[in-house]
């Protein structure tokens, strides 16, 4: 059975179709990649699945359940978790009181300090964890937000353009953290760099003018002539 | 965890100085303390929601204004004796303050600023309306025979300090209490980032609504004993001016901090009291000196301890 279950999600803003009629499945266990050009409805389409965004038509199923009308904070308790793609950590809190708040909504008390620690260690900010979020680099508060991601012991993921703004070593580093996690967590991925889709993905999704242009493994996608003709031969192409 | 300790023992520190204090003040100073620590506790509560939460209320006399007249009706045509009427006063506070942030926190930002401000002025409205019952402007006297709680005479000036101290005390260790726990680290991540909070599972809709009781069920609970404690009950405490009035001691002592409420009203009071012994326009030099602190220290006098020196400071 399919974890997450998209028919018919459309989102319009006033005129503009940002997103139509999207049939989604995402399989248990899978990670994949959803992509398209600048503007192609990737961001309100996880919007819409994490609650950030109500749809205009549609609905969502999530396990099974229908959830289209929960808000947010409901669907981060049933299991989603959902990471920013414009940095979004607290600056004023130290990185341990970050990672803290998102794993107090899922981890019993006695075990939060043992999470975060270990969520910390997992995206390499172990020895940062007193400093303050504000006081990170960019690519550290990216990883930040990856951490309070994973110590909310997701069952899908959703990372947000996960690797904008990361050096090449982190980048690997990433890579590394999602191959890891493949198979136990469920990965939704909104990725740019096209070199981490083909190497992380299992299947890959294409977003364009708000409408699934195709979905397959990453071979296909690459083979696939309508996706080179929206994107990858397109003056939008990161790899 | 030596943190945890430094923290309490600087807090109950204070508690005991001005337990001491009783002792050693002359008694003009004696009585105004006694009334900085009932403000005091009115700007504590004021400070859960504006420090600590980042919600700005333009309408927290009314939650005093409950308090106060809640206890005082109470008495005065209820005919109960203090003690309940304190638990009437505080009640009151409770229930209006989750009816008004079940309306107001339907808003954010400037409309939630100005819809506090029109819910404070019809309470106040409603105070003159009722003025057979409240005698309105003019207020009602609660007579010293009337305030005498579990056979202790408010009115008498030592009783009187101690009662207001053990609301402060109560007021300040709740409230240090909560910013510690993981409700209060909830409330201070709203502040900062209320979309982040809300995407990492937190109803915060319910945890700004809880804010909300605590901080005007506090603030009612300094209504009440101030009634009790100086015998009075009048519409001004529902007015404007006095919901600009914690704001103000919260923005000088230093909003989101938990000293800060005291030092701000301590800091105004006095500098109040001073400078109307030099001159009738004692409000221009209160004026200057807030101007003079929001250029040089704007995180009030405790947020600009702890960015320079003690950032332990909870």
């Amino acid at each position: 059975m399919s974890l997450l279950r998209t028919r018919g999600l459309s989102r319009h803003f006033g005129g503009l179709i940002a997103v139509e009629g999207v049939d989604f499945d995402l399989e248990e266990g899978e990670v994949r990649a959803l992509i398209g050009p600048n503007g192609a409805g990737k961001s309100t389409l996880v919007g819409m699945i994490s609650g950030r965004i109500p749809p205009s038509r549609g609905t969502i199923e999530f396990d099974g359940v229908e959830i289209t009308s929960w808000p947010a904070h409901k669907r981060i308790m049933a299991g989603m978790s959902y990471t920013f793609q414009i940095t979004s950590v607290f600056p004023g809190l130290p990185v341990r009181e970050n990672v803290a708040l998102a794993a107090r909504r899922r981890v019993p008390q006695g075990e939060v300090t043992q999470a975060v620690e270990a969520a910390l260690a997992r995206v390499g900010l172990g020895e940062r964890i007193d400093q303050e979020a504000g006081d990170l680099s960019y690519g550290h508060q990216r990883l930040l937000e990856i951490a309070m991601g994973l110590v909310q012991r997701p069952r899908l993921l959703i990372l947000d353009e996960p690797t904008q703004g990361l050096a090449e070593g982190e980048v690997a580093q990433f890579k590394a953290l999602i191959r890891d996690l493949a198979g136990a967590t469920t990965i939704l991925l909104i990725e740019h760099n096209m070199q981490v889709v083909m190497e992380v993905a299992d299947r890959v999704s294409v977003l364009n003018f708000g409408e699934m242009l195709a979905q397959g493994t990453p071979e296909e996608i690459r083979a696939n002539a309508e996706v080179q003709a929206a994107y990858l031969g397109g003056g939008d192409a990161a790899a | 965890m030596s943190g945890a300790g430094r923290i309490w023992g600087l807090h109950l520190g204070l508690i005991a100085v001005l337990f001491a204090l009783q002792f050693l003040l002359p008694a003009y100073h004696h009585g105004n303390l006694a009334r900085i620590m009932v403000l005091a506790s009115y700007a504590v509560g004021y400070n859960i929601l504006f420090g600590y939460t980042g919600l700005l209320s333009l309408g927290h006399a009314l939650f005093f204004a409950a308090g106060m007249y809640g206890m005082g009706l109470g008495i005065q045509h209820g005919g109960l004796s203090p003690a309940p009427a304190l638990v009437l006063g505080i009640g009151a506070g409770a229930v209006v303050s989750l009816a008004l942030g079940l309306l107001a926190l339907r808003t954010s930002g400037v409309a939630f600023m100005i819809v506090t401000l029109m819910f404070a002025q019809a309470g106040y409205l409603t105070i003159l309306y009722f003025g057979e019952y409240t005698r309105g402007d003019e207020g009602f006297v609660i007579q010293s025979a009337q305030r005498v709680l579990w056979g202790i005479d408010l009115s008498e000036p030592s009783n009187r300090y101690f009662a207001a101290l053990v609301l402060f005390a109560a007021c300040l260790l709740l409230s240090l209490w909560l910013i510690r726990r993981p409700f209060g680290r909830t409330l201070i991540a709203i502040r900062e980032n209320e979309e982040r909070v809300r995407m990492l599972g937190y109803d915060t809709q319910a945890h700004k609504l809880g804010a909300m009781v605590i901080s005007g069920t506090i603030s009612a609970a300094a209504g009440a004993f101030y009634g009790l404690l100086f015998g009075y009950a009048g519409a001004s405490f529902g007015a404007v001016p006095h919901s600009i009035l914690p704001l103000l001691y919260v923005l000088l002592g230093g909003a989101g901090t938990i000293l800060g409420p005291f030092m701000g009203a301590l800091f105004m009071f006095y500098l109040i009291d001073l400078s109307s012994g030099v001159t009738t326009a004692h409000m221009l030099i209160a004026g200057v000196a807030l101007v003079l602190l929001t250029l040089f220290a704007p995180q009030g006098i405790m947020g600009e301890l702890r960015r320079r020196a003690f950032g332990w400071l909870p």
